[in-house]
């Protein structure tokens, strides 16, 4: 269903960009990921500063960065994740931050920012919003009747090794992919034991052939669909961001499903991402913009966020307004052994870029 | 009548001839000819880390002016058989869907055309209604349909047809199913507007000369239906090439389009021109049927 809504969040993005019409005093225009907030956080918002804001949502980074890369977005906060977010940098598209209006940022995580030193040196341009992993979601009973009770489900091995991807297909379990180069070449590394941030094209190509061997049994290569497919109980492996996959765990639960939904972030290592809050170069309100991350650097409002999307925020000060039940998921907030093994993906130059996409589709289509 | 006021009539007319032909004239030169010219200009541009994201074709430095026309673009589709495969790919698909939209449509309109003029508005109608609920939607639906836990395989494991679901979604099969049924309409209509204006003295004729039935069909029916069996293919043909949202929806891994290849070009190599070079050429492989249908028809009005 992604490229529907991509499609169409395009279209509202471009004529969106059209109407844009002049700076209002009192507000300010946010574009965020969909179901990336919670239902109060606006309000609140707009009942401390008396900056109203306009909300828009979309959900794939590629219609945010065709937005953005065409100029004149009317946008005065933007969420794109890091490997979009660098290359948007050099292009020029946002504006630097001016921390004197953003008192909260002491609020951030150290740790964790020390992560997105290479990605944008002491907040110059952005500040993480929520950060999460991508993974693999399973249907714990499923996949525990096939492969037994030693199954590697900490493993990429789920997905990258013919013999049990061959046994789970011809159970019946279906299993999918995201339809992303970044997404699944650099897991294929990692399980390999290389470098998953390799730009190396004989590793790239080592991982397209490993993936080229269990093709045949991955019921297919989408981005959105196995949501919904692994709470109904049509795929039963998925490679899939942790988000989502918390989403089709609660979906499959609401429905009273005679199985459950597991996330695990694999040992050899997982893809780390953030999801940057930037203010456009060309964004009408400036100031109400820097207001409005400075209030989601609040504490309590990060925590109220977190308990509602399930996505973890960098903001140290608000651990103690999280329940037990959200800190202490391992899915959520990983564990500093998991943490150690995680990846942040960086921007490439075009030639990998493009070999990556190549290799990728070659793969996919089965050439 | 005074030469006076018929010359003034006659300006008048001339006038309004201009209105009527510059109207169609404005409106395919701002949404079709203007946004062409874009798209032709960005695939001879080179790609750039810029807003927007690909360099200028025309700079003017030291009183020079320097004009870019960059055809790298267009090779680079040369150097991966990815892109040749893609649009056979899309030419393969559209072409099946067309053949089978034809071994529908034609049996259905041909069915319309005889049934009772009381009928055939209904008739009529019962083609048209499904298109007034979303495209989208009727495409979820076939997803509904093929899905493994889908309506066709649990009622054929429900009457103990089979044991485990047949994989039918995310197939081409899929695909295929997906278009011809979205684009049966396009073929049904006008084959129904052929044959319903079609003169049934003819076949009384033919009938009076001893002609079979099924022979009066292949030589009478189906040459005087040739217009409308060529629009409707055409109907069917040339969207179908370029379709997007079918093959994103039902297809699998093995479904390899032009529209999914032009969109991973733009949106995740971010490379504009090549992806406005991949439409171009596009654009061109359906001037080809296009042009012949266009020869087709003025030959038609001809004779």
């Amino acid at each position: 269903m992604g490229n529907i809504h991509k499609l169409s969040a395009a279209v509202a993005a471009i004529s969106f960009a059209a109407a844009a019409s002049a700076a209002h005093a009192d507000e300010v225009r946010v574009f965020n990921w969909s179901d990336y907030i919670a239902p109060e956080t606006l309000e609140k918002f707009t009942e401390r500063t008396g900056i109203e804001v306009t909300y828009d949502v979309y959900d794939s980074n590629e219609i945010l960065d065709a937005a953005l890369l065409a100029g004149r977005s009317g946008y005065d906060v933007v969420v794109p994740s890091t490997y979009y977010f660098t290359r948007q940098v050099k292009a020029g598209v946002f504006q630097p931050l001016n921390h004197e209006l953003l008192p909260n940022l002491d609020n951030l995580n150290p740790e964790l920012m020390a992560n997105l030193e290479t990605i944008d040196a002491g907040s110059e341009y952005s500040v993480p919003y929520m950060w999460g992993t991508n993974g693999i979601g399973y249907n714990v009973e499923r996949v525990k009747e096939i492969l037994g009770d030693d199954a590697p489900l900490d493993s990429w091995a789920l997905l990258f090794d013919p013999e049990i991807t061959g046994a789970l297909s011809e159970a019946g379990c279906g299993l999918s992919m995201l339809d992303s180069a970044d997404e699944m070449l650099s897991p294929a590394m990692a399980y390999l034991g290389l470098d998953p941030l390799s730009e190396n094209i004989d590793d790239i190509e080592a991982a397209g052939e490993l993936i080229a061997s269990v093709r045949d049994d991955m019921t297919y290569f989408h981005s959105s669909r196995y949501v919904s497919d692994l709470a109904n109980g049509d795929i039963c492996v998925a490679a899939g961001y942790s988000g989502d996959v918390f989403q089709a765990a609660a979906r499959a639960e609401e429905a009273g499903r005679d199985f459950s939904i597991g996330y695990s972030i694999p040992k050899e290592g997982a893809a780390l991402w953030f999801d940057m809050m930037a203010v456009p170069a060309d964004a009408p309100n400036t100031e109400n913009a820097h207001a409005f991350i400075n209030f989601i650097l609040d504490p309590e409002i990060a925590a109220e966020i977190t308990e509602y999307v399930r996505y973890a925020n960098p903001n140290s000060a608000a651990n103690e307004y999280l329940s037990d039940e959200i800190l202490n998921d391992p899915a959520i907030y990983p564990t500093t052994d998991v943490m150690q093994n995680l990846y942040v993906q960086a921007e490439k130059p075009q030639d990998v870029l493009r070999a990556r996409t190549r290799i990728w589709n070659r793969v996919k289509s089965g050439r | 009548m005074k030469p006076s006021r018929s010359s003034a009539l006659l300006k008048r007319l001339k006038l309004g001839r201009r209105a009527v032909i510059a109207f169609p004239l404005v409106w395919l030169t701002l949404f079709f000819l203007l946004p062409f010219a874009l798209v032709l200009k960005i695939s001879l541009s080179e790609a750039a880390i810029a807003i927007p994201p690909y360099g200028p074709l025309l700079e003017y430095a030291d009183q020079t002016l320097h004009v870019f026309l960059n055809l790298g673009n267009y090779l680079f589709l040369l150097s991966d058989s990815l892109y040749i495969a893609a649009y056979w790919g899309s030419v393969k698909t559209a072409f099946i869907a067309t053949v089978a939209c034809l071994l529908i449509g034609y049996p259905m309109a041909y069915a319309m055309a005889r049934a009772p003029a009381r009928w055939q508005l209904l008739l009529l109608l019962l083609v048209m209604l499904p298109s007034w609920t979303s495209f989208l939607i009727r495409v979820y639906v076939w997803m509904g349909i093929l899905s493994n836990s889908g309506l066709i395989n649990n009622l054929l494991i429900g009457i103990g047809l089979i044991d485990s679901p047949l994989r039918m979604m995310n197939t081409q099969f899929a695909v295929t199913i997906g278009i011809v049924y979205a684009y049966l309409p396009f073929m049904v209509l006008p084959l129904y507007a052929h044959l319903t204006r079609m003169d049934n003295s003819l076949l009384e004729a033919a009938a009076d000369l001893g002609s079979r039935k099924i022979n009066t069909f292949i030589k009478v029916t189906l040459p005087l239906s040739m217009g409308g069996i060529i629009a409707g293919s055409m109907l069917v043909f040339i969207p179908a090439v370029g379709e997007f949202v079918i093959p994103e929806l039902l297809g699998g891994p093995d479904t390899l389009m032009i529209g999914k290849v032009l969109w991973e070009e733009f949106f995740l190599n971010r490379d504009w021109p090549v992806a406005s070079a991949l439409a171009m050429v596009m654009l061109l492989l359906l001037l080809v049927p296009i042009v012949w249908f266009h020869r087709y028809q003025s030959k038609e009005l001809a004779s």
